[in-house]
Parts: C-alpha cells; sequence; structure tokens
C-alpha cells in the first residue's frame, strides 16, 4: 500500500483508538497537556490527557494560557517544548570508564540500549522543518550522531496542520509552514482539526505506509468535499494570521554586512545571557561534555547535556571565553542562527516558530531585531 | 601515619547549614572518610589532629577582628582553601550589617554593647586571604561539594557551572514562573546549581547561590518592574543570603 492523497475522517469520539492502536503497536505517545498552566509536550497515556478547550495567549516574554470558546484539542500555537528532547537528550551519558584491578582501563559505550519507540502526536509544520534542519545537523555531514540517528528512526509523526496562529508565530515568513507538506516534511500521518455545527472531527491523510496501515486500523470514513475544503481554508486562515514576519530578503548577507551596528549594543544592554532562547528552540544543539568521577576512583562516567552559546564556559579555552561580552554572544546566536547557518546546513535555522521570542523573560523578539538591523 | 589527604572544616560566621550538608551525604560520607581524613571537624567529631591540612572547607563571613585573623592562620596551614556557602563566598545574610551602622545596632539590640568586639562589615572569605574554589549556595548543594572534593582528590576541575538558574529550569523542564505566571524570579541572573528547586514549585528564585557569570541584573530589574514590583521589592530581592556580592549590591543600590 502506497501513500495516497485520500483523506479519511476520525470522529473526536474516536481518537482514543487512536492511542490504542499506537501503544498496540508498541509506540509511547508523545503530545501536548497542560502543566503547570502551559501546554507542554509530555508522554500521553490517553486522549483524555490532550489540552481540551485550552489556547494559548503568547507575546514577547508573556505566555498565558487561555480558555477557548470550543473544545478543540489542538487549539494553540506550540507547546513550551520542543520535540527536541527526545531526539537530541537533554543529558546523555556517552560512556563509561572502569578501573581494573590490575590498573588498566576498561570503557564501555553508555548509550546502548534501543530507543523507545515513540508516536509524535500534534507535531506542527514549523517543528518538522526543526527535525529536518537537525536531521542534517546531525546525519547529514560525513560524521553522524548515533544517538539522535536510532532515536530519530524510531519515530513516528502523526503532524498536525495549524488551525490557531501564535502571537509570536511567523512560519509564513520562514516558509516552513502552518500546513504540513510531505515532499518537503516528510511525515506519517497529518491531521487537521475540524470544529464546527457538523461536529467534532479529525481529516486525516497518510505520508507514508506506515501512516496509512495505522490509518487502515481506525474507524475512519472518507472525507467528503466539503470537509477538505474546510481544512484547507482553516489552514489558509491561519497562514493569514501569523502574529510576526520576518524579512527574509538577502538577510544573510545583510546581517553578516552589519557586524558592527550600534543595535548589538542595544539589544545585549536588554539580554540577560540566561540562555533561555536557546534551550527553547527546536534547532539549536549545542552541548558540552562533563566528566564524573566515583568516590573510590575506580569509576568515571562521561555525559553530554545541552549547552548554549550564551554561556560563558561555551567558549572558554586556553586564556579565557573567546565571547566574554553579551554583545558578542548574542550577535554569534543571531547571526548563526539566520546567516551562516544557511553556509554550514543549506537553510535558515529558523523555522518561525515564535518560542524565543515569548520565552525569553525579557521579551527580546529576533524579527524586532532585525528589523533595527536593516535600518541604518 | 594515613597518607590519605587530610580534611579540615572551619567556621566562622555562619549558620552551620553549609557544614550540614557534608553530614547530610548520608550514602557518600563513609566513602568520604575512606578517600580522606576528616582531620579536623568540630560538627563531626572532638579528635581533631594538627595542621597542615591538604584541604580546608571554609564556612562563614569575616566579622570580628579576631576571625580576620584567624583566617589567615587557616589560610597558611591548608594547602588549598575552598570556600563554602553565601557568607564564606560573598558575606552571607549577615552582610546586611554593611549597609547600617553596627555600632547603633550593637546599642539596641545588647544591653551592654561595650562587650560586643565587632568589625563593621560581614566580608567574604577571598576579601581576607587567597581562595582557590568558591562553592555557592544558601545552603550548598551537596552533590556539589561532593564533586568539589572529588575534583580536588583527583586534581581535576570541578563540574560546577556558573550558567544561570534558567538552563537547570530547561534542563528539568520546569515551566517559566516569569513568562508564564508573570512572577519575578531572580532565575536569569542567578548562579546554577540549586536544580533550580523554587521554579520547580512554581515560586520566583530567590537568588541563593548569588550572581551567575556576566549578570545583567539591570534588564531583569527593569523587567521586575513591567510585572508590577517596586522598588523596595526589587532592593530586597536583590539584597538577601548574597546580597553584598557585587553585582547584587550594586544593583540593589540602585533601587535605595
Amino acid at each position: 500500500m502506497t501513500p495516497s492523497s485520500v483523506q479519511s475522517i476520525l470522529e473526536r469520539s474516536r481518537l482514543q483508538d487512536l492511542f490504542d492502536v499506537l501503544h498496540r503497536r508498541g509506540y509511547a505517545v508523545i503530545g501536548p497537556t497542560v502543566r503547570d498552566r502551559a501546554i507542554v509536550c509530555e508522554e500521553l497515556r490517553s486522549a483524555a490527557e490532550l489540552p481540551e478547550g485550552w489556547g494559548d495567549l503568547q507575546e514577547g516574554g508573556s505566555y498565558r494560557l487561555q480558555r477557548r470558546p470550543d473544545k478543540a484539542l489542538f487549539g494553540f500555537a506550540v507547546p513550551t517544548n520542543s520535540w527536541k528532547e527526545w531526539l537530541h537528550p537533554k543529558r546523555l551519558k556517552l560512556l563509561d570508564a572502569h578501573r581494573n584491578p590490575d590498573g588498566s582501563l576498561r570503557f564501555t559505550p553508555g548509550d546502548e540500549d534501543d530507543p523507545p519507540k515513540l508516536a509524535f502526536l500534534g507535531a506542527r509544520s514549523c517543528e518538522l522543518h526543526a527535525i529536518a534542519i537537525q536531521d542534517r545537523v546531525f546525519l547529514g555531514g560525513a560524521f553522524t550522531d548515533p544517538h539522535y540517528a536510532k532515536r530519530r528512526a524510531a519515530v513516528l509523526i502523526i503532524a498536525t496542520n495549524c488551525g490557531t496562529s501564535g502571537g509570536t508565530c511567523f512560519c509564513v515568513s520562514m516558509n516552513t509552514g502552518p500546513k504540513v507538506n510531505r515532499e518537503r516534511t516528510p511525515f506519517d500521518i497529518a491531521l487537521t482539526e475540524l470544529l464546527d455545527e457538523s461536529g467534532h472531527r479529525f481529516l486525516l491523510e497518510a505520508g507514508s505506509e506506515a501512516g496509512a496501515v495505522i490509518l487502515g486500523e481506525l474507524p475512519v470514513r472518507a472525507a467528503t468535499e466539503s470537509e477538505v475544503t474546510a481544512a484547507e481554508t482553516l489552514v489558509a486562515n491561519t497562514a493569514n494570521r501569523m502574529g510576526r514576519s520576518l524579512d527574509t530578503h538577502r538577510l544573510p548577507e545583510t546581517l553578516l554586512a552589519n557586524l558592527e551596528h550600534p543595535r548589538w549594543k542595544e539589544v545585549a544592554d536588554r539580554c540577560l545571557n540566561c540562555a533561555n532562547c536557546t534551550m527553547v528552540c527546536p534547532t539549536c544543539f549545542c552541548t558540552t561534555v562533563e566528566d564524573v568521577t566515583h568516590l573510590t576512583g575506580d569509576h568515571a562516567e562521561r555525559w553530554r547535556r545541552w549547552d548554549s552559546c550564551f554561556n560563558l564556559d561555551f567558549t572558554r579555552m586556553h586564556g579565557g571565553p573567546a565571547r566574554q561580552s553579551g554583545q558578542s554572544r548574542y550577535r554569534q546566536w543571531l547571526t548563526h542562527k539566520l546567516a551562516t547557518w544557511h553556509e554550514q546546513f543549506g537553510s535558515s535555522g529558523c523555522v518561525g516558530c515564535g518560542r524565543c521570542i515569548s520565552w525569553c523573560p525579557v521579551g527580546i523578539d529576533l524579527t524586532e531585531e532585525v528589523r533595527a538591523l536593516r535600518s541604518p | 601515619m594515613s597518607t590519605q589527604p587530610k580534611l579540615a572544616v572551619w567556621k566562622f560566621a555562619s549558620c552551620d547549614g553549609c557544614q550540614l550538608s557534608l553530614l547530610d551525604c548520608e550514602d557518600e560520607i563513609l566513602a568520604v572518610s575512606d578517600a580522606v581524613q576528616i582531620a579536623n571537624f568540630a560538627e563531626a567529631t572532638r579528635h581533631v589532629e594538627p595542621g597542615p591540612y591538604d584541604l580546608s572547607l571554609v564556612e562563614g563571613s569575616i566579622t570580628t577582628p579576631h576571625d580576620a585573623e584567624r583566617i589567615r592562620e587557616v589560610r597558611a596551614q591548608s594547602r588549598h582553601l575552598i570556600t563554602i556557602g553565601a557568607c564564606a563566598t560573598a558575606g552571607g545574610i549577615q552582610a546586611l550589617r554593611n549597609y547600617r551602622d553596627v555600632s547603633e545596632m550593637a546599642s539596641v539590640v545588647y544591653a551592654s554593647p561595650q562587650y560586643i568586639d565587632t568589625l563593621a562589615t560581614s566580608t567574604p572569605v577571598s576579601d581576607h586571604v587567597k581562595v582557590d574554589f568558591e562553592l555557592r549556595g544558601c545552603p550548598i548543594n551537596k552533590h556539589q561539594l561532593l564533586e568539589v572534593i572529588l575534583a580536588f582528590l583527583h586534581r581535576r576541575k570541578p563540574v560546577v557551572s556558573s550558567e544561570s538558574v534558567c538552563v537547570e529550569c530547561k534542563l528539568r523542564g520546569n515551566i517559566c514562573v516569569m513568562t508564564a505566571h508573570g512572577t519575578p524570579c531572580l532565575g536569569p541572573v542567578t548562579h546554577a546549581g540549586c536544580g533550580a528547586i523554587c521554579p520547580a514549585y512554581n515560586r520566583g528564585c530567590y537568588g541563593c547561590f548569588g550572581p551567575k557569570e556576566t549578570p545583567n541584573t539591570a534588564a531583569l530589574a527593569a523587567q521586575w518592574k513591567t510585572l508590577g514590583a517596586s522598588s523596595g521589592e526589587i532592593l530586597r530581592a536583590f539584597r538577601s543570603f548574597n546580597g553584598y556580592a557585587d553585582a547584587f549590591r550594586e544593583e540593589s543600590l540602585k533601587h535605595e
């Protein structure tokens, strides 16, 4: 069976069936839920844990959970965290070192287990682009990351077309959404949530053979033409309601020609260099490596964990950190993300999800910074 | 005679909480005592071995002329000297005296203030002697204390990051209390180490570990104002356990 453009309808009341099919096939479902007044992605046991009737209000440095007038399950922009934490773990043991009784050393790899099979439920188009970017970062070159590779291979993607845009969204500017596109970013199933006088249901489209098999096990019916049209209109309306925009025309050249622009100092005066933007960014991938030794002196471990170019130790070499000022660190982050990323990985490093704007404690907005950097 | 490194623990003006962190290493304390000779630790044992010591852990700030002399003696008999906790590294909560007239306070508190022989200030140990490593926190984190002792034993750099508490929040999966709840939080300018305990319970960070590397306190204070904090609240937030650490002191002075 090959993927087809045939679209099916799954009623809201039967969404649990999707969970059941996934669980039967050995997948843990990772999807959105409400925790501590925010929508976060976590492992979900049932459809009842989805954020029914919740939306979000996102602005620079501000995120508020909000009741929706309806019972939508995916009626929010993007969750707090991105999917990267399941593909590129926050902490990962790289190796164990043991001292043998004769004094010789023995090393054993720290990440040998098979990764769990995960179904990402509700990944947005911008997030699929972010995963595609990390695929290039970790798998695209001569040296691939085996930890990422095996986790990535065990993931099933159930994407969501966006029916809502957030105040900090700008995927349209980055050409990364809001509609998922099988040709550009593969998925297994794409889902569009329909909620109107005809009921609450999901338009499903298989994007892979695995997705088609799962669809085949669900109590679906063929979608009507008006349902397909309704889904398309919904996503088109979302595209027209982006909270932010970013002019990408000749952006790398412009940024790199303005490395001494006075705006860098101005933004550095506001930047806390707290690293929040890099932690929430779905494409930021930097790590540091830490060694721990045990009290006995016979055992040591090497761990990899997320790091940030906003941390001083990130560039510490003999003589001290290379990027000492907050200004140099913010400039490094923005020019890497929007300019030098192109030559390194063949695309922008930004997908327009807006997380760095919403979760910056002081609301620094990269779209606004770029506008300022473009003016003399 | 033992060939293990000799460890000494010293107390100056402090609450003893940081020394307790060493005793609190219940599962590891026996391994620690196998790895080092606990030669001078009054809170644990009355048995005292004479110096010199390979590693001295110093708790507390310098508040009296006697202690100012004693810390020099400790330094003289210690190969390595590590300060532990907010008192030893920043002067502690008792450094609030540095913003007031001590003799006036003594006259209010004590019936016979003439018996009080104290300095006008409470200062960190590093103001008096060379310090090899400063471990932050009020109190310190016992895992970090073990890491510092281990690093010393194995002659390597301790894995103790001076990044923000925000990084710990994100690694722990905490929701940002500042952006999602509008709760003023010192996390973005505070040194990591606690594991982001307060934000994990939906509270703003109190800054127990003092200023992080390159803290932008002015930008954070401006955001606190946007969130509705008064100058008095900002002043008190910066002037607590680490209120005499440079960055926090300077920011607090702007809100007097």
